[in-house]
């Protein structure tokens, strides 16, 4: 028998990635090569399976993974009060009983919401442990004023987050101007403070799996904690190509670096099958450290319920439904 | 294991396919297996029997039958009764009798994909995702070439009964590749599966009776080698088809010499895959993986040779032995595991004594540090590094889970090492560089070449080899052609045979004109016959007319060695050799009166035939002047977001044996096709009447065709073609002659496994469009590789 550790949030087992010097010769060395990545990124659901208990514990890691998100225009308190509650307890205890994982104070990775969303946040998970996570510096565009997004850092840092989710200057990317990439991201890292960085790419806008690469590289160099897909207001947002380039960078800042980064897709991801083959891919090209809270998120906001459906059908070999689980 | 447990270490847990219904099949059939001869099981003659073994864990699912000379004849007499009404069906019947079977196996897919599992040992992610999908592409795709057939390929008609063997590592998807092409084209076939994987095949054949095909245009003979030899034997066999060992292959080769038995034979290969210093690495790891370890690397154009350019290779290494770690063998069932069973021990022998050898030769070996499953038949994989091309493993072919690296410099160098090999099957390129990786590939003496991907298939593109991989293709446009012929091949007459042989070398000419030496044509010079002996050319009357050249195997060494270096004739562009062509046909037009006045006297033909012949040779050489940049590759289009390039190459050095029979045109129809194609061609003039093709150098010296690429030698046939059939640097080798020497030639092509194009005795009418100039010729004269380019940035 192992020894089952109690889960902790966000307790992180490597050291914060400090950032390097912006290093032009490592981007020239990238190469993406779109047919190969995607011929692998299709057939790795070939090559690996969860079934049964496993995917049950699976699923189970996907919800402690989970930055429980809302991020719309008509957000109220109510609205984030409700979400966090849910991020508190993601699964029905009496499932968690049947699956055998009382007592594991399971929630959700964090909770991700707008600037103004924070201190109802924060007074709402207090005591859970579970990180406010804010989404920052222009959301989703990234283009208003760059003074304004390093104050809007600041001010979210001051409110409670914990984790800052910046969006990056596509046009940097499109333009090739990495320096510049370099500066800002650098800048809104500085201004995080202790809070972590995620640095959001927008895959969507990018053009090529070359640029999400160089994009990838950059951001780990000016000192991001994750790296991550989208905002989930592009039209195209997470997807296993993309994923397998960015964590592929992860792991090539690594070999560079000896930091481990952490990655987040997050827009498009519903359904409990399409989280099983981010997971997989997670382990297969970085490893079991990848599978956990302190370097792997998910940005969803329908997942936990289908994720939900699926861990009752394990415990009582019935379908469910939808209104069987608790609304986030 | 608790969920809470799984929850803190996510490791995999076992995800099995169930074999139930699988099992429940072979239950179904009692565990033992009749023939399939006439759309019936029929019990075979001898009682002897295989088994068919499951390799992961030793149990026997079923008893084979061991078909012997006299099941075979059954079969074959079924299929040879079964083929005249299938060929009369029609197109569209049969090609809705393909497109039956196309759906019957996805109807079927999961039992048969569960059984080749089984009965082979492969992953049923393999079976499930590649073999079986792939099976029914192959029907779908050859039913629409049933269905196109009157018009794609007018003038062309099925060979008859063809007879297939095939191996264990693909047993249904190898099927499929023999079946397809064969019965949409209106053949009937007699298949031998190989005898530890017999199973799927005796399943389609189950298919097959249920969807209706008529009884005896599908028969399925199992049993071992001797099986296979009593069909290879078999008298009334049209087509041979063969996928296998190379040393099988050349057996196979030597029985079928002079029978007039087409043959196509994919053997065996040490494909090289390319990483050039600007290539995806992480994506050409991947691509090892598909490369080696696809089917415990029991595939014919595995990617074993890894030739990685020096400045990455450390690091490539360093990624391929961490990806190696990751790999996940174990029951083949398992859907979450990467590699399965070797297919049986001897085969797991093998592999070890090579691994052995390779290590005792200095190698450096390396595996990863997990451990395979002590019960059934399973190797991990293996990569080896300090491997040098001198060592064995470097050369010999391992057909399991073995991977060689080497290092190159220069694109010129990985070139170099890449065609270090006897085998020519399959190249994989890897680099960013659209230049590059296109500059490469048609460089590499192979038939596929997979840039920035490896171990693709379709039933669109052909496939096959070069040099000791064989020849042929199967698969498209170019595979259909290999299961029909020409219809006037049925026409034509045994040729007339020629005088006795073995003259005695003369001297002293009796004329009045000034004495004229005949010599050879050898690199652009006339050459004097090492011999230093010359043979009297005789009138039709019996005089002495001239002497020319005795030609011994010096010579031949010779010529031959002059067209290895005339690679600048390969390499010119085909307007080029046009030119050259029409530059040809404009001198002998000079000089027509000259050589009609030649042939009258050497052949005894009138002026006017003599002034025809020498007419018709001018518009041969231009018919192949127009065709030098007119026979064009195609571009097929497999389902991926790419291209498939099936490029019409040149063979490299063609040995021609002329014919007796119009000495001027039948020496220009056949060797100006192969030149216009961009072959070297050392070709042996008639016999009889060589002086046509003595004369023809002065045509040549003044119409810049360069040194080397046409060599003209002079002598006795049969003497000279047995050196010319021997020679390794020898591509393809064109007899055109007697029937007994047909076999010699074909006898003799075996080593470097060269492809042969006999006449086998019968005569072509030289003047005939259709027998004398045209697509036939094209085809001999040149070899299809196809490029699989896929494309998105």
């Amino acid at each position: 028998m192992a020894t089952i550790s109690p889960f902790k949030p966000s307790a992180h087992s490597h050291a914060r990635n400090p950032g390097m010097a912006l290093s032009l010769d490592a981007l020239e060395d990238v190469r993406v090569n779109l047919s190969a990545v995607e011929r692998r990124a299709s057939t790795l659901g070939g090559r690996r399976t969860v079934k049964k208990a496993h995917q049950a514990a699976w699923l189970l890691k996907a919800v402690s993974c989970m930055d429980l998100t809302t991020l719309s225009g008509d957000d109220t308190p109510g609205r984030v009060r409700r979400l966090c509650a849910k991020a508190r307890q993601p699964v029905r205890p009496d499932l968690l009983k049947s699956l055998g994982m009382e007592g594991r104070n399971l929630t959700t990775g964090a909770v991700c919401v707008y600037h103004s969303m924070i201190e109802t946040a924060v007074t709402a998970l207090e005591g859970s442990g579970i990180p406010i996570a804010a989404v920052s510096t222009g959301f989703p565009a990234g283009l208003s004023p760059f003074d304004l997004r390093v104050k809007e850092i600041e001010a979210s840092v001051a409110a409670g987050a914990s984790e800052i989710d910046i969006v990056i200057t596509r046009g940097h990317v499109l333009t090739g101007n990495w320096q510049a990439l370099y500066d800002e991201v650098k800048a809104f890292r500085e201004a995080c403070r202790d809070a972590h960085l995620k640095a959001i790419l927008g895959t969507g806008e990018l053009g090529t799996l070359r640029n999400v690469a160089k994009a990838s590289l950059v951001a780990m160099m000016a000192g991001a904690d994750f790296i991550k897909t989208s905002t989930g207001k592009e039209s195209v947002n997470a997807t296993l190509p993309v994923t397998l380039v960015m964590i592929r960078m992860i792991r090539s800042y690594q070999e560079m670096t000896g930091y481990k980064i952490g990655y987040k897709p997050a827009g498009g991801i519903s359904l409990a099958k399409d989280i099983l083959g981010y997971q997989i891919m997670m382990k297969e090209e970085l490893g079991d450290d990848w599978l956990q809270p302190d370097l792997f998120r998910i940005g969803a906001s329908s997942l936990l319920g289908d994720i939900e459906r699926q861990l009752e059908h394990f415990v009582t070999g019935r379908y469910s439904a939808d209104f069987r689980h608790p609304l986030a | 294991m608790s969920i809470a447990e799984i929850f803190d270490t996510m490791s995999y847990g076992a995800a099995p396919e169930s074999d139930e219904l699988a099992l429940k099949w072979i239950a179904d059939h009692k565990k033992k297996f009749d023939l399939f001869i006439g759309g019936k099981w029929a019990k075979a003659k001898s009682a002897c029997c295989l088994d068919s073994v499951n390799p992961a864990d030793g149990s026997k699912l079923a008893k084979i039958s061991a078909a012997n000379a006299k099941d075979v004849d059954l079969a074959v007499k079924a299929a040879r009764k079964a083929q005249k009404d299938w060929q009369a069906l029609g197109g569209h019947s049969r090609a809705r009798h393909l497109y039956a079977l196309a759906r019957a196996i996805q109807r079927n897919s999961r039992l048969l994909a569960v059984l080749e599992t089984l009965d082979n040992g492969k992953s049923v992610r393999e079976t499930r995702d590649i073999d079986i999908p792939l099976v029914a592409r192959h029907f779908y795709h050859h039913a629409g070439w049933a269905q196109l057939q009157d018009q794609e390929f007018a003038g062309y008609e099925p060979m008859g009964v063809i007879g297939q063997i095939i191996p264990w590592n693909f047993p249904l998807l190898m099927l499929a590749w023999k079946i397809a092409p064969a019965i949409a084209a209106g053949n009937t076939v007699v298949l031998k599966p190989a005898e530890f994987t017999s199973l799927t095949a005796l399943c389609f054949a189950e298919i097959c009776k249920d969807a209706g095909l008529p009884d005896g245009v599908i028969n399925i003979i199992t049993g071992d080698g001797s099986t296979g030899q009593a069909l290879v034997n078999h008298p009334d066999i049209d087509k041979i088809a063969f996928t296998g060992s190379t040393e099988v292959g050349r057996e196979i080769r030597k029985a079928t010499a002079g029978s007039g038995k087409h043959l196509t034979l994919e053997l065996g290969g040490k494909s090289p895959f390319i990483v050039f210093e600007d290539a995806d690495l992480d994506s050409a790891v991947e691509g090892v993986v598909d490369a080696i370890w696809f089917n415990q690397g029991q595939v014919c154009c595995a990617g074993s040779r890894l030739l990685l350019q020096e400045g990455i290779a450390e690091k490539m290494i360093a990624k391929l032995k961490a990806r190696m770690e990751n790999l996940r063998l174990g029951d083949p069932l398992d859907k979450s595991i990467d590699m399965g069973a070797i297919v049986a021990p001897v085969q797991l022998k093998s592999i070890d004594k090579l691994v052995k050898t390779g290590q005792k030769e200095g190698a450096q070996m390396w595996q990863p540090s997990w451990a395979v499953p002590k019960d059934g038949c399973f190797y991990p994989p293996t990569l080896f590094t300090e491997v040098e091309p001198a060592n064995t493993i470097a050369q010999e072919e391992i057909f399991g889970p073995v991977v060689v690296a080497m290092t190159f410099r220069t694109p010129t160098e990985a070139v170099q090492v890449a065609n270090n090999t006897r085998y020519g099957l399959a190249a994989s390129i890897w680099s960013e560089n659209i230049n590059l990786a296109l500059d490469i590939a048609p460089k590499l003496d192979c038939g596929v070449v997979w840039i920035n991907s490896t171990n693709q298939f379709d039933a669109a593109c052909g496939f096959g080899g070069t040099r000791e991989s064989g020849y042929g293709r199967e698969g498209g446009h170019e595979g259909m052609l290999e299961v029909l012929k020409p219809a006037y091949l049925n026409k034509l007459p045994l040729s007339k045979p020629g005088p006795s042989k073995g003259r005695t070398p003369a001297s002293g000419v009796a004329t009045t004109d000034l004495d004229r030496t005949a010599k050879m044509y050898i690199g652009g010079k006339q050459a004097r016959p090492d011999s230093g002996y010359s043979l009297p050319v005789l009138s039709p009357t019996g005089q002495n007319l001239a002497e020319v050249g005795h030609g011994n195997r010096k010579d031949v060494r010779n010529a031959v060695e002059a067209a290895r270096k005339a690679t600048g004739w390969t390499n010119a562009s085909a307007h080029n050799r046009a030119q050259v062509l029409y530059y040809i046909a404009e001198n002998l037009d000079i000089r027509k009166s000259e050589f009609a006045d030649r042939l009258m006297q050497t052949t005894g033909v009138s002026r006017k035939k003599a002034t025809d012949e020498v007419a018709a040779t001018i518009r041969r050489l231009f018919s192949y002047g127009a065709w030098a940049d007119k026979y064009e590759s195609r571009v097929h289009t497999p389902p991926m977001r790419g291209v498939t390039l099936a490029m019409k190459e040149a063979l490299g050095t063609v040995g021609i044996i002329c014919p007796d029979e119009n000495p001027l045109l039948s020496l220009i129809s056949l060797a100006a096709p192969a030149l216009a194609m961009g072959n070297r061609v050392v070709l042996i003039a008639s016999e009889r009447h060589p002086l046509s093709a003595t004369d023809f150098y002065q045509i040549l010296e003044t119409s810049d065709m360069p040194a080397g690429a046409f060599n003209i030698l002079t002598g006795l046939r049969d003497e000279l073609s047995d050196t010319l059939a021997k020679h390794d640097d020898v591509t393809s080798i064109w007899y055109f002659g007697d029937q007994k020497g047909s076999q010699e030639v074909e006898l003799a092509s075996t080593e470097n496994m060269k492809q042969t194009w006999v006449s086998n005795g019968k005569a072509r009418n030289w003047f005939d469009n259709e027998q004398g100039e045209g697509r036939e010729f094209l085809r001999h004269a040149t070899r299809i590789k196809n490029i699989w380019i896929p494309y998105g940035e």
